[in-house]
């Protein structure tokens, strides 16, 4: 079943003409009927959780907007996405914008923001255009502007470009951006429900979340909440790279088993050249890494499924997380210990240096990583990494800290042999790949 | 020496300020760079970034600190053509490194140097967004994806037709 991408095959659906003939602004038109609480209602009912990765749920979020008499409000679409193996919102952008701009309008209705802004990644510099004009089409349609509707309910919505920087998806550090400041995260409280954009209350939502109001609008809270399982409702965008033979985007109701997504032909279609599984991150690369003996099954012998209580379940000692839904393959041949270098590396290029702990210790990961997977490491190092990623762990002002730790973390919880053979094995360690060992792939070899 | 913008620059320049509130004036210093940088030939020297602040009436230290944390603006002059290659994790699996190599190799540079020529400079870049469609390098506006050997090759070629260069 598909919410967000429904018509996204269709020819032309990034004009107006035609996403209004399949349907388009039919939640402006019933929202603006509805009171701004009435809409903030709809949401909560629905269960939906913010697709930005933490998962935090969009209807209690948008409930603690403060509101205090004569201050303006925002509302801010959180479309930095930089987290590696995420691409989904880019994709609902470039094809969908229309949807984006429609959840926007109901969002921007519901949380009283007369001035709604998209904070996107700076290369993402061609979908800006793409955005302002699906912007100026809502406007000349009477969409947007003043007194939408007739209803006296005022908005513009303004696309930001940033300029290349990964904390800037983190909500305050976006914020300080938006302000035209370096990207520093703030420390919370207070936080920007009550002091956000310009002193202002201000709500950061990410671009899934607020195309996700559409239908949820469309159908009401509790039809939405009726698909999917448990507390994972509604529909999930999840953006598929790696070592499998169809990457690309996929909208799932978080029913579908992790082996069938991996597997069946509807979705990734299996791994290139029959080859075996080796591990999985399923949600971006602050997520932990699992092997392929406990991505099918959980440590309790269940099916895995893709939603965030399947996902996690095990905490971080077997189990992992749904996050921003960026699912990274990993076939036989591939290095875990060069892979969790590239990733050190981003870290420590991407922390904006505020708190010692993610300063330092991200530059201190990535050198020890670089020094194992060059053939230069020593034992002790294995102990020195893992004692890095746990002082970093907690003890910094924005989770990027904890998000730098975590891949570290689990890639030597699991693959610890992977790691010790990088320094026993010095030699060899430059020229071939550990490859599959233990982590045993669930799938016969001749399968797909 | 310093640059100034043109008439419809400067148009855009106000149109970007008036988005925001009164006083607010310094939300707009991120996509005013954005303008410079394309205006002063793909970098930012001193003297347009006091130019800006004084767009903005702000102080110079205020577009310095704002233009050295982001790393899409650059600080010493790039190429014409700037190859923005992903090497992060996932277009790791799809084989970035050999892309990176190639590139060296092919245009005699290392990361972060520019060609003789001028024509091309290689930056390695961090996760951009389209690791289903690895390995890719940003150019200018647009993303190339999906990138073997063959296409470098012929991206090469593109840009230096486009420059006018023969080889
Ligand atoms: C380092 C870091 C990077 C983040 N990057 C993004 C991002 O690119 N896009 C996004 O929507 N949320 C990102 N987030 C999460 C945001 O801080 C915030 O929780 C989210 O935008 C809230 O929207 P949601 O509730 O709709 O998910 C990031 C968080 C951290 C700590
Ligand atoms: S944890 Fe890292 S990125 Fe976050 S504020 Fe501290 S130094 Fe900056
Ligand atoms: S890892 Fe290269 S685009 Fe994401």
């Amino acid at each position: 079943m598909k919410l967000l991408l429904e018509n996204a095959h269709i020819e032309g659906i990034r004009n107006y003409d035609i996403y209004r003939k399949y349907g388009g602004y039919r939640a402006v038109e019933k929202a603006l009927k509805l009171t701004p609480d009435e809409v903030v209602e709809e949401v909560k009912k629905s269960g939906l959780r913010g697709r930005g990765g933490a998962g935090f749920p969009t209807g209690m979020k948008w409930s603690f907007l403060a509101k205090p008499e004569g201050v303006p409000r925002h509302l801010v679409c959180n479309a930095d996405e930089s987290e590696p193996g995420t691409f989904k919102d880019r994709y609902l952008m470039e094809f969908l914008p229309h949807l984006l701009i429609e959840g926007l309008i109901v969002s921007s209705y519901a949380l009283g923001s007369n001035l709604t802004f998209i904070y996107i990644r700076g290369e993402y510099a061609w979908i800006v255009d793409i955005l302002e004009q699906a912007i100026a089409e809502a406007k000349s349609k009477g969409w947007l502007g003043k007194n939408i509707l007739g209803t006296g309910f005022d908005c513009e919505i303004f696309v930001q470009r940033g300029a290349g920087a990964y904390i800037c998806g983190e909500e305050t550090a976006l914020i300080e951006s938006l302000e035209g400041k370096r990207g520093n995260p703030r420390i919370k409280p207070p936080f920007p429900a009550v002091q956000g954009l310009w002193m202002r209350p201000t709500v950061v939502n990410n671009v899934e979340t607020i195309a996700a109001v559409v239908p949820i609008i469309n159908l009401s809270g509790e039809e939405y909440a009726k698909i999917g399982v448990g507390r994972s409702t509604g529909t999930k965008l999840i953006s598929a790279c790696g070592n499998i033979n169809k990457p690309g985007i996929y909208e799932i109701t978080m029913t579908e088993s992790v082996e069938e997504f991996i597997y069946s032909d509807e979705y990734c279609g299996g791994i290139p050249k029959g080859k075996r599984l080796k591990a999985c991150i399923p949600g971006g690369s602050s997520v932990p890494i699992v092997p392929a003996n406990l991505l099918f099954k959980t440590a309790k012998g269940e099916t895995r499924y893709m939603n965030y209580e399947s996902l996690s379940d095990g905490g971080f000692a077997t189990g992992t997380m749904m996050g921003s839904g960026g699912f990274i393959v990993f076939d036989e041949d591939q290095c875990i210990v060069r892979h969790t270098w590239t990733l050190a590396r981003f870290y420590a290029h991407e922390s904006c240096g505020q708190c010692s702990p993610c300063r330092e210790g991200t530059g201190w990961m990535y050198r020890i990583l670089k020094n194992l997977e060059h053939g230069k490491g020593k034992m002790s190092d294995i102990d020195l990494l893992w004692d890095v990623q746990r002082k970093i762990e907690g003890n910094t002002i924005c989770p990027l800290g904890d998000a730098a730790a975590w891949p570290v973390a689990a890639a030597i919880r699991h693959f610890r042999d992977e790691f010790e053979w990088h320094i026993t094995h010095a030699d060899e360690a430059q020229k071939r790949n550990f490859g599959l060992a233990h982590y045993a792939d669930p799938r016969p070899v001749s399968a797909s | 020496m310093s640059i100034s913008f043109s008439e419809t620059k400067l148009k855009e320049v106000n149109g970007i300020i008036a988005r925001y509130p009164d006083g607010k004036q310094k939300s707009a210093l991120i996509p005013i760079l954005h303008i410079a940088q394309e205006e002063n030939g793909g970098w930012l020297d001193i003297p347009t970034m006091d130019y800006v602040a004084n767009l903005l009436n702000i102080l110079p230290i205020e577009v310095y600190e704002v233009a050295t944390f982001y790393t899409m603006f650059n600080m010493k002059p790039v190429g014409k053509y700037v190859f923005e290659v992903c090497r992060t994790g996932p277009c790791m699996l799809n084989g970035s490194d050999d892309i990176i190599q190639y590139i060296k190799d092919k245009l005699g540079i290392a990361e972060g140097e520019t060609t003789p020529d001028g024509l091309f400079t290689l930056k390695p870049a961090e996760c951009l967004g389209a690791c289903g469609y690895a390995p890719m390098m940003q150019l200018g506006k647009f993303y190339k994806e999906h990138l073997t050997k063959e296409k470098v090759d012929q991206i090469i070629e593109e840009c230096r037709k486009n420059a006018g260069v023969n080889n």
